[in-house]
């Protein structure tokens, strides 16, 4: 019974497989698989956005939306379709071909970023032994989308965010790539599928192999998640839209639906990246624990993924914005060279066999390393409470 | 001749082509990243999954970037660049010809223009990764010293110049010009 549960859209799509001529089989495959993919996201990607306003709402002492729908649910809806019905402006001075493709150069790339991600026990939509290559290389092509957009407007705002916007990506994709080639050492492959399966429970443990159950999992873990938020350009990392300063950097000059188009990669990129950390550190579809196997894995994959959303909104609701020189810095300064120490720290870690011995050399190298290193970025400045003038003088708080 | 290698195949012709014949030098660079992509999806399509994702990740990600950055930041004014001086353009004609004869020439000398008769097998990643750490592992080294000096020089570049009025820098107590 929970074996049939577990495999339940495997079978599904199995039986609609069965009942065409082979020769058209494996293109029903992919476009009920893409089409299950796309839907499900998009779907979320409009509830998200409901609960990211409403939770958001919820922290700034405000309602949020609360008129469409049961308590304001569908305004999704309400938005898409005021996105559909306005007017389209490409401003005269634009080049108009590239101004047309970008939206649909960046949101492709995401959107590809899917297919390698495994949402449960033989639900990935394409199995290659090159997965997570497959993963960044996708990912990596959007920058090239943002510097298109933000080029053809011909608007220095819209330039000027791009150019952050591609800084920062450059920047925060090298610690997003590195953290996880320490999972690639241990795993041994590529694979995302392989990846998953080699943190599941071996038979008679109880605890899973999560890559984040061990020190320098953890840190990668850390690592991915910060240059993911960098890489979605959210909060605190979203100054490539800085509202306040350049008012929506490289998509300003857009309007209507290929406004959405932006706003829908943004989130989507969010999703593929938040789970790509579920698969690589958080066991994918596995069950933390051996004796709770009997949940479906397809429901373990998108808790683990609903949490790390709630996270990025947590984030996103709480912390102020960097400064461009601070975000820079952070990247190339800390990031790095803690990404590149968790290469050797994983290498000790395999060959001492993990266990009592890899915890007792990984956990100092890997502290020692943070509080150096942040002790020496710091200097000698001091940081303490800041005193506003008019806000707190004198006001016991 | 799949229908994929002439689709590819195509994108990579008519992205060379936009990369010589567009006015705009944006959009020449543009244009040559189709080039980059028809290239990738050919080597995809051959089954050398590592390189064709490797080349996307560094040639699309990566050198693009670069390429666009350059020509913004050097454009001289608004608008289309001034035209290539004809007269030297036989230099590059023979040079292209030159290395195209080469190429064919490689070529033909490993295949003899005749299709292989047994199938092609290709290396995984994981063959890749141990020709790597076994058999070059001294040119593998070498790259990566390579890249570091590459690197260091970057970063000196890059760094403030501190006291002794070297270039560039404006004398104590006087406002840098705007």
């Amino acid at each position: 019974m929970a074996a049939n549960v577990d495999q339940i859209f495997v079978h599904l799509m199995q039986m609609m497989v069965d009942r065409v001529p082979d020769a058209v089989a494996p293109w029903v495959r992919a476009a009920v698989g893409v089409g299950a993919v796309l839907g499900l996201f998009g779907l979320l990607f409009g509830l998200t956005t409901v609960c990211e306003r409403k939770g958001i709402a919820r922290m700034q002492n405000r309602l949020g939306p609360n008129r469409v729908g049961p308590f304001g649910f569908l305004q999704f809806a309400a938005d898409g379709i005021k996105s559909l019905t306005k007017e389209d402006v490409v401003p005269r001075s634009a080049d108009r071909v590239v101004h047309y493709l970008a939206p649909l150069a960046l949101l492709t790339p995401v959107v590809l970023t899917f297919l390698v991600l495994p949402f449960g026990r033989n639900m990935v939509l394409m199995h290659v032994d090159t997965g997570l290559l497959f993963f960044f290389a996708a990912g990596a092509s959007t920058e090239l989308a943002v510097f298109m957009a933000g080029w053809s407007s011909r608007n220095k705002y819209s330039l000027l965010g791009a150019m952050r916007a591609i800084a920062q990506m450059i920047s925060y994709e090298l610690p997003f790539i590195l953290s996880t080639v320490g999972v690639v050492m241990i795993a041994g492959t590529l694979s995302t599928v392989g990846i998953v399966e080699s943190q599941a429970a071996r038979p008679g443990e109880w605890l899973a192999r999560w890559n984040l159950f061990t020190p320098w999992g953890l840190a990668a873990f850390l690592l991915f998640l910060i240059a993911a938020f960098a890489e979605a350009n959210r909060s605190p990392f979203d100054l490539p839209e800085g509202e306040s300063e350049i008012v929506a950097g490289y998509f300003i000059e857009y309007s209507g639906f290929k406004f959405a188009l932006f706003f829908m990669a943004e989130y989507l990129g969010m999703f593929a990246s938040s789970g790509m950390a579920v698969t690589l550190f958080l066991g994918g579809w596995t069950a933390p624990v051996a004796a709770l196997d009997w949940i479906p894995s397809w429901l373990w994959f998108f808790g683990k993924l609903l949490a790390l959303i709630a996270l990025f909104i947590w984030v996103r609701g709480t912390t102020p914005r960097l400064r461009m020189d601070q975000l820079m810095d952070f990247a190339w300064k800390f990031m790095l060279p803690l990404a590149l120490l968790i290469l050797p720290v994983v290498a000790v870690w395999h060959y001492l066999g993990g266990g009592w011995r890899g915890w007792l050399f990984c956990t100092p190298v890997l502290a020692a390393a943070y509080v150096l290193l942040g002790r020496a970025l710091v200097g000698r400045r001091r940081i303490q409470r800041r005193v506003y003038r008019y806000a707190g003088e004198g006001v016991a708080s | 001749m799949t229908p994929w290698f002439l689709l590819f195949g195509g994108l990579v012709v008519v992205g060379a082509l936009g990369a010589m014949a567009l006015r705009n030098p944006v959009h020449c660079g543009l244009s040559l990243v189709v080039t980059f992509v028809g290239l990738a999806g050919t080597y995809l399509d051959l089954g050398a999954d590592f390189l064709g994702l490797a080349q996307i990740l560094v040639y699309v990600g990566a050198v693009a970037i670069l390429l666009v950055f350059v020509m913004l930041l050097t454009r001289t004014g608004r608008g289309e660049s001034p035209e290539v001086r004809p007269g030297g353009w036989w230099w590059g004609g023979l040079v292209a010809a030159l290395v195209a004869v080469g190429l064919v020439g490689a070529l033909a000398s490993v295949s003899g223009w005749k299709p292989r008769s047994e199938p092609m097998t290709f290396p995984t990643v994981r063959d890749l990764g141990v020709a790597l750490m076994t058999d070059f592992v001294l040119p593998l080294q070498l790259v990566g010293v390579v890249l570091t000096a590459a690197m260091i020089g970057a970063a000196i570049l890059a760094l403030p110049e501190r006291r002794g009025g070297r270039v560039g820098r404006t004398p104590k107590g006087e406002e840098p010009e705007q």
